[in-house]
């Protein structure tokens, strides 16, 4: 299978050049393919958060190599970066971060409306179905601070695979939900997942939600120390 | 969302629909500067207006005369001066030297709209036993009252003048106990007396002149002041009325003539306007500074408060430039949107003191000119201010990055 992501020997430093220097990643070697479902689990301050921005493009690493479907983006500039981005990944945060000017229904059409500039019917339709497959088409019109925090999590989810990303990164998703909701958003990318075929790679502390992926990848101290297919949730493909 | 706006006007109109207090609190402190700009400028602008119109209508705005007569020092034949101490001589009413080819050399000037010859000098009106010193202008009426509006200002009676007819000042004719039809004796010191009737009484607005001036044909001003064929002003006015000083000197260096613009004979008014100005531009150097540093302390907040916005925006691929435009925008729509109801406030102010402020019988103080070009100059300056004032502000949300954005 093609690799959707390829890291090679990706790290990370802060402080680059002072005395304070800290390495956060420590070479990290891993590839994603594309349909997978990855739940990237390990302590606080492992550099899980790290590596989901360095994958994300929000962040770059201090050295080694990223590439999207064999692309390197190590070389491109801030401006490509942000176009690679806003066509190729979706995010969701925990803390839901929709915008609250906005409606949820302007919400999911925000990354369409990024991309075009103007706002059109077809981003609507696009909208109202992603909010009707994630159950709140009647909610569309409602400002996010109206909802619930799980209501505002699948507004999130709906928003994040508006362009219809290769992949879709969550930075614990479920971390601020109650078990029913957390249940609920889980099972929304999982189907997703299934459906359509996007890719998840989902950073969480739940072990029992991190079960139900099909690859778990464990990070301590910046490095990776186990990667496995998880042989019980069964492979999606 | 409306179509037909792009990303980041609709960005930054719902940030400053959402911000609503913040957003109404600038909004206020904007329309309260830019209401005491619209309001200082149409008061400042319908003084000097009102002023100039009276000064252009009530006095020619050059007068060309004769030159002052100056003593010659006495000299001995080597050119030392005799005598160091040299008396001023009396300046006798002369008639300026060919003053006809002159005012034909004047009506020749494309610069020159009107230009009439005037005889003045000063005489004694009597009447019975009252008896006031006047100033006597002799004129032709067809060319002179376009120069100074004396039938605009006509209160009684009219301005047909005949040989024998005279125009007196309201306050004149009432110390003389004169009114329209009445005849007085003009005397003057050159031995020349008349007795002329009284055929309109004018107001000009100003006490002094009301007293003293009065107005006659050209040649009975002539026969009474002795100076049969002479002259002794031509009055001008041209076609720019602030170019009259510039023209005025032109004349006079290329003419036997004194040339005084009506720009050097109310120097002072000029130096109250210049001072005028200069205060108003400096209140409204200080109320756009307020007015900027007011729009960028909103901005610089609201940066802060949406800092995560900003992050989130920027990791679904929103570019530096899009959000350096969402609060370059909300600065110009503060800007605009202010001065709009600055301008209303200021029209508000402006209609009230007009209403308000009267003369003691009741008549306007003076009449308001509020010039459109007010509230369009207002309104840009201030989108402008709201546009600079919001590119600190601007430039601090595109370069946050977004991971520290979204992290706090």
């Amino acid at each position: 299978m093609a690799d959707l992501l390829a890291l090679e020997g990706i790290r990370k430093s802060y402080n680059v050049g002072t005395p304070v220097e800290t390495e956060v990643l420590h070479g990290i070697n891993v590839t994603i393919h594309p349909r997978e479902f990855v739940a990237l689990m390990g302590p606080s301050g492992s550099g899980k958060s790290t590596l989901l921005n360095i994958i994300g493009l929000l962040d770059r690493p201090t050295s080694g190599r990223l590439s999207i479907h064999g692309e390197d983006t190590t070389q491109l500039s801030e401006a490509a970066l942000t176009s690679l981005r806003g066509h190729t990944i979706g995010f969701v945060f925990q803390y839901h971060y929709l915008i609250s000017a906005f409606t949820a229904r302007e919400n999911v059409m925000m990354p369409m409306l990024l991309d075009h500039g103007r706002p059109d019917d077809a981003m609507e339709r696009r909208a109202d179905e992603l909010l009707d497959w994630v159950d709140l088409g009647k909610w569309r019109n409602n400002r996010a601070l109206n909802m619930s925090g799980g209501q505002q999590q699948r507004v999130a989810i709906a928003r994040a695979l508006a362009m219809d990303p290769l992949l879709v990164l969550a930075d614990e998703p479920t971390g601020n939900l109650d078990t029913a909701s957390a249940d609920a958003v889980f099972e929304l990318m999982r189907r997703f997942n299934r459906e359509r075929g996007t890719t998840f790679l989902i950073v969480t502390h739940n072990h029992a939600l991190a079960d139900r992926c099909n690859r778990i990848i464990q990070v301590v101290d910046g490095r990776i120390t186990e990667d496995r297919i998880n042989l019980l949730e069964g492979h999606s493909q | 969302m409306k179509p037909w706006l792009t990303f980041a006007w609709i960005a930054a109109l719902r940030f400053l629909a959402e911000g609503r207090m913040q957003s109404g609190f600038i909004l206020s402190g904007i329309a309260i500067g830019v209401g005491v700009i619209v309001f200082m400028s149409a008061m400042l602008t319908s003084v000097q207006t009102n002023f100039t119109n009276r000064v252009l209508t009530s006095q020619p705005q050059i007068q060309l005369l004769a030159p002052q007569e100056v003593a010659r020092p006495l000299r001995r034949h080597d050119g030392v001066i005799e005598a160091a101490i040299v008396q001023q001589p009396t300046q006798r009413i002369l008639s300026i030297d060919q003053w006809q080819t002159i005012l034909a050399a004047m009506r020749a000037r494309p610069d020159v709209v009107i230009a009439t010859p005037t005889v003045s000098g000063s005489a004694l009106a009597v009447r019975g036993d009252a008896s006031r010193s006047i100033g006597i202008f002799g004129m032709q009426p067809d060319d002179y009252f376009r120069i100074v509006r004396v039938p605009d200002y006509i209160v009684a009676g009219n301005s047909d003048l005949g040989s024998d007819d005279i125009l007196v000042g309201l306050e004149l004719a009432k110390d003389i106990g004169a009114t329209i039809g009445d005849k007085i004796n003009v005397t003057t010191a050159m031995g020349g007396s008349r007795t002329l009737t009284i055929k309109g009484i004018f107001d000009l607005g100003n006490k002094g002149a009301n007293e003293r001036n009065a107005y006659v044909a050209l040649r009975t001003a002539q026969s009474l002041l002795g100076l049969l064929g002479g002259v002794t002003t031509i009055d001008l006015t041209v076609a720019d009325v602030y170019a009259a000083e510039t023209i005025a000197q032109d004349v006079q260096a290329t003419l036997p003539v004194e040339a005084d613009s009506w720009i050097k004979t109310n120097a002072q008014f000029f130096t109250a306007i210049r001072a005028q100005n200069l205060s108003s531009a400096l209140i409204r150097i200080f109320v756009g500074l307020s007015v900027a540093f007011g729009i960028a302390a909103v901005l610089v907040v609201s940066v802060l408060q949406r800092s995560k916005d900003i992050g989130i925006l920027r990791a679904m691929g929103c570019a530096r430039g899009q959000i350096l435009r969402i609060f370059l925008i909300q600065g110009g729509v503060l800007g605009f949107v202010g001065s709009l109801a600055g301008a209303l406030v200021g029209a508000a102010a402006l209609m009230v003191w007009h209403r308000y402020a009267r003369q003691a019988d009741g008549s306007e103080l003076f009449p308001l000119y509020i010039q459109p070009s007010l509230f369009v100059s207002s309104a840009a300056l201030a989108t402008i201010t709201g546009v600079i004032a919001g590119i600190v502000p601007a430039l601090r949300a595109a370069s946050l990055d977004p991971v520290d954005a979204i992290h706090g």
